[in-house]
């Protein structure tokens, strides 16, 4: 670790500027003319949508600002929704915690510790009755970062629709649903492979008519970009996913014009601007492709390749953490430039601690400002056609085939999620980053290079989490169970049970009764598991 | 990619690396493990969601020198002392404790007074890790 020269703030150990990007694409100090093809590029709104799914971009329509939060209980969830609505968010964005997301009541002693810790505690219909109070279902939308018991989460938000007179259809947000990289990187699987492959299709095709507007699925690269792979395998795992999901859909029996539609996606942005620019123009370019060519899709929107980002994530760091406001603002230009739908800013204290209210304030505030007074959200793609912007998408793009190739000829997704060849590739290059990191190769400001001594870590100000959160769950859900119909319950239960044993049998519906009856999301997962088993995890380093 | 280093920094130690609760982070676990087997440590994975009681029960049954428990939940307190309880009571007083993950400056002292012998945060470079644990056996 050098000290830099106080008076230029110079650090000799800083390494020259490597040709390649972060993704280990070549990028020359200039391209020439000839390296565009016009032709490949197509025009905004027009197949394969290089340039953007909307001939107007964001003139037509502004990203959702869309910030992750949720705490504690509810009620506390429910105030502080109230709170970003008031301050010009555009939409919520739920945050759910481990027990809620494994599929454990609060009373399970696998939960206990964790109850409200990363996202609020949503264990039963009264739970969703408090998170949704004095919120109009059918003005706002919704997203849930929810992947395990997705389709319980999305089976009570239309529980606590019906409950407050909101027609289903009026519905709009988004449930994640990606089980595939829950295996790879997140961890919250709670079925084997398949069975939970069969709960996404059902989700799915039960939103396309139920809820016509909504996002039932939020296929995400984005957790593996985090834990350690390059942009071009992020997209690369996400595409694979993706098509894991479209012949699951169709094996199902599904209509690809009509599902497809609604398919959306979500990733990280990180540092290297041009890799991520180059990644979703290129993203995009090939899910059009795929849809078109190798499932013969003809509606464009069924072509149209949606995604949220967020920006942040791993690439902050603690020591000056002040830094990570600028980190952030240039990963939203990327986002910007590459065409996303709705943008996730991180806090700048999110890499070490819950974000106090001024840092997600001023997360807000930096996609605001980039939306509002920079201009740059004005003309559609408005780097398209820049010699090194194009190259470096064509690059991206045969770096992604060639990772999605490696797939296929391991056996596919599922094998290789089910055999533990995804997860130990992703282990290995997080090593690499991680030593790459540590070398001081990858430059981080103010971590591996320009560092001063005696520099504190952190902020000061910590976001404490009020103790008794877990005890007012506890006492929640025990007047649940003793006020609700244990009959009710019961049949809800056994419904459920009976239709998990048909194969062609939509959950869905029963989910939904579930709810209705107060039936506890441990239940259900419980009652599944009895049917299904738990997945078992490769643990082959 | 890994290899045995019979004469690495750690040879001969026995480590488990564990994730307990229900946290699914698990990368820098893996990153850890792979990193502790590479300075010639034999190294056993739980894998995901394991109770304080089976990562106690292992380590007894493993015969490791060392534990290190992967949280990013925010509930390292509690699983941390769910965990040294569980090895107390199997009378496992002579293996060491060690916690990485995201733990907040202000919870580190807590954790070392409670018994931990050291806690390593994600910006630590790795061959600090294997150092400090090399001076904890030594």
């Amino acid at each position: 670790m050098n000290t830099p020269d106080p008076s230029t703030g110079a650090d000799a150990s800083v390494p020259p500027l490597y040709s390649n990007s972060r993704s280990g694409i070549p990028v020359p100090a200039s391209v020439p003319p000839g390296a565009v093809d016009h032709e490949r590029i197509g025009a905004p709104g027009q197949y394969p949508f290089t340039r953007g799914i909307f001939a107007d971009g964001y003139q037509g329509r502004l990203w959702t600002i869309r910030q992750y939060s949720g705490f504690g209980t509810a009620e506390e969830s429910n105030e502080r929704y109230k709170f970003l609505l008031a301050q010009g968010q555009t939409g919520l964005s739920v945050a759910l915690d481990l027990p809620t997301q494994c599929g454990y009541d609060p009373t399970h002693p696998m939960a206990r510790p964790e109850i409200g810790k990363v996202g609020v505690s949503l264990s039963n219909l009264s739970e969703a009755e408090i998170l949704f109070k004095d919120l109009d279902l059918a003005k706002i939308s919704t997203s849930f970062t929810i992947n395990g018991t997705a389709a319980i989460v999305y089976a009570m938000y239309l529980a606590v629709a019906d409950k407050q007179g909101v027609a289903r259809s009026a519905l709009t947000g988004t449930i994640q649903n990606d089980i595939l990289k829950e295996y790879v990187a997140r961890g919250t699987w709670i079925f084997p492979v398949r069975p939970s492959m069969r709960l996404i299709a059902d989700s799915i095709l039960y939103s396309n008519d139920a809820t016509p507007r909504f996002n039932p699925i939020s296929i995400a690269g984005a957790h593996v970009r985090d834990a350690g792979a390059s942009a071009a395998e992020e997209m690369a795992y996400t595409l694979a996913n993706g098509l894991a999901y479209v012949d699951e859909l169709r094996r199902r029996g599904g209509d690809v014009e009509k599902f497809a539609r609604r398919l959306s996606f979500f990733f990280y942005v990180h540092m290297d601007f041009f890799d991520e620019i180059a990644k979703f123009r290129a993203g995009r370019r090939l899910w059009a492709r795929f849809m078109k060519e190798r499932y013969g899709a003809k509606d464009p929107k069924a072509q149209h390749f949606r995604f949220g980002v967020v920006c942040g994530g791993s690439s902050l760091v603690a020591p000056q953490p002040y830094n990570n406001v600028v980190r952030v603002a240039v990963e939203t230009m990327a986002a910007v430039f590459g065409g996303a739908q709705s943008i996730f800013t991180c806090a700048l204290d999110e890499a070490f601690q819950i974000p106090t209210e001024f840092s997600a304030e001023l997360a807000l505030r930096t996609q605001q400002i980039i939306a509002h007074e920079s201009g740059i959200a004005r003309s559609v793609d408005p780097l398209g056609g820049s010699y090194v912007l194009e190259q470096h998408t064509d690059r991206m793009e045969e770096m992604i085939l060639k990772v999605m190739a490696e797939i296929d000829a391991y056996g596919g997704v599922v094998k290789a999620i089910e055999d533990g060849w995804i997860q130990l590739r992703l282990a290995e290059r997080a090593l690499q980053r991680k030593l790459d990191t540590d070398s001081g190769r990858n430059v981080i400001v103010g971590l591996n290079h320009f560092r001063k001594a005696g520099e504190q870590m952190g902020v000061g100000d910590v976001f404490k989490l009020d103790p008794t959160v877990a005890q007012r769950a506890l006492e929640k859900f025990q007047r649940v169970l003793d006020t609700r119909s244990q009959a009710a319950v019961d049949l809800s239960l056994s419904r459920l049970t009976q239709a998990a044993k048909r194969d062609d049998e939509n959950l869905m519906p029963y989910l939904v009764d579930c709810c209705h009856a107060y039936t506890t999301v441990g239940e259900m997962v419980d009652c599944l598991k009895t049917e299904w088993g738990e997945f078992k995890e490769p643990v082959n380093l | 990619m890994t290899h045995m280093h019979a004469r690495g920094p750690l040879a001969g130690r026995r480590i488990l690396v564990g994730k307990p609760g229900l946290d699914g982070h698990d990368i820098g676990a893996k990153i850890v493990a792979l990193t502790l087997r590479d300075a010639g440590a034999e190294v056993i994975y739980t894998g995901l969601r394991r109770s304080p009681a089976q990562i106690a029960q292992v380590a007894i049954d493993e015969g490791v020198d060392a534990v290190g428990l992967s949280i990013l939940s925010g509930s390292h307190m509690e699983l941390v002392t769910a965990v040294l309880t569980e090895l107390r009571q199997r009378n496992a007083l002579e293996v060491k404790v060690f916690v990485g993950g995201t733990i907040p400056a202000q919870d580190h002292a807590p954790l070392r007074t409670m018994g931990v012998a050291a806690v390593f945060t994600a910006d630590m470079p790795l061959e600090e890790v294997v150092r400090e644990l090399a001076v904890q056996f030594a």
